[in-house]
């Protein structure tokens, strides 16, 4: 299916490039319903890969390219069950996540992430499994996870580590704040910064640059280059759900999504 | 190197936040809760501290603003880290 629109996101193949566009409002948010699009897509490309040279993520949402996980869904979801139902739903939903983010990972095609706006949580995991983020220069990424007691669950801190030098990592997620585009372009995190509302266009150029190159070559360099790194995803997948599990992450999830302040995020 | 007052610095933050959303800068004051005033969210509030970081050249991390509502204590943040 070289074409496809759902009701969080859409997809169109053309000429060596695919591109994926997130369109779920309020901001992307990652619920079952982005879930099981990206999912359907990462089926997709399997056939057409062999046809692909890149695939842009982008958002059409203005408020920016994710802000992670759907905390509302998740929250509601996790209370209406009994605490084991719980853990074992989480547990399939962060499977679900990873599966997905391992698929785009290992891509036999250039992966690029044009982001603006916020890349949080789960936003920046997602843009984290592609081969080059491009950012719009008013872009913000952030891991808020530990304000909520948790850590990242779709990839976060494996991927992470595999790019940039551990101390920014550790400011990063250990004091959950933002940064903006140019501190992310100097850390290395962001491969290319754009002017605003530039970052798609941006993109274009550079996936219309990457079909250039032989395949075969292109696949091996980013075999080489991007290993996926397994063992510390697995690692992950379990300290996630052993925090999940503590009754402090549903507490702080329930201040989170019944919070009227005006900076909800923050506890 | 030209240092900012911190009423200098206070009137740039209530032109950016004035241009970035729209409003006449001459209906903002620098005690205004900037929440209420330009009825924004917090994702709105991240685009202003984009714009903020980006003017100044600085970095204005999330918990240094955490509780600020005002464009005059928003500024005195901002002149710590100039």
């Amino acid at each position: 299916m070289k074409s496809f629109s759902g009701k969080a996101l859409r997809w169109e193949w053309r000429e060596g490039v695919v591109e994926l566009t997130l369109d779920r409002e309020p901001a992307n948010e990652i619920g079952t319903v982005l879930l099981g699009e990206l999912e359907q897509f990462v089926a997709a490309t399997k056939s057409f890969e062999s046809e692909t040279a890149a695939c842009i993520i982008s958002s059409a949402q203005k408020r920016g390219f994710s802000a992670g996980a759907d905390l509302r869904e998740l929250y509601y979801g996790a209370v209406a069950l009994a605490e084991k139902e719980r853990n074992a739903g989480v547990r399939d939903f962060v499977e679900r996540c990873h599966a997905v983010a391992n698929a785009i990972d290992a891509a036999p095609f250039v992966t690029i992430a044009a982001v603006h706006g916020v890349c949080f949580g789960g936003g920046l995991e997602l843009a984290l499994t592609c081969d080059i983020i491009i950012a719009d220069k008013m872009a913000r990424f952030a891991f808020p996870e530990l304000r909520l007691g948790l850590i990242p669950g779709f990839g976060g801190i494996p991927r992470l580590k595999r790019d940039l030098g551990n101390g920014f990592v550790r400011d990063l997620l250990l004091t959950g704040r933002s940064v903006n585009a140019a501190r992310a372009q100097a850390v290395g995190l962001v491969a290319q910064l754009a002017g605003e509302g530039e970052a798609l266009k941006v993109a274009r150029a550079t996936a219309a640059q990457v079909t250039k190159f032989d395949q075969a070559a292109r696949v091996a360099a980013k075999k080489f280059i991007k290993p996926v790194p397994h063992a510390e995803l697995r690692q992950e997948v379990e300290i996630f759900c052993e925090l999940f599990a503590r009754a402090t992450v549903l507490a702080a999830l329930k201040k989170f999504v019944e919070s009227t302040d005006a900076m909800p995020y923050l506890p | 190197m030209h240092m900012r007052t911190l009423d200098q610095t206070t009137q740039e933050v209530v032109d950016l936040a004035s241009k970035h959303f729209n409003v006449p800068a001459g209906s903002l004051a620098p005690s205004d809760d900037f929440f209420k005033k330009l009825g924004i969210d917090s994702l709105q509030a991240l685009e202003l501290l984009s714009r903020l970081e980006n003017h100044f050249g600085i970095e204005l991390p999330d918990y240094e603003v955490q509780g600020v509502s005002d464009f005059r204590t928003l500024a005195e943040r901002i002149q710590s880290r100039l």
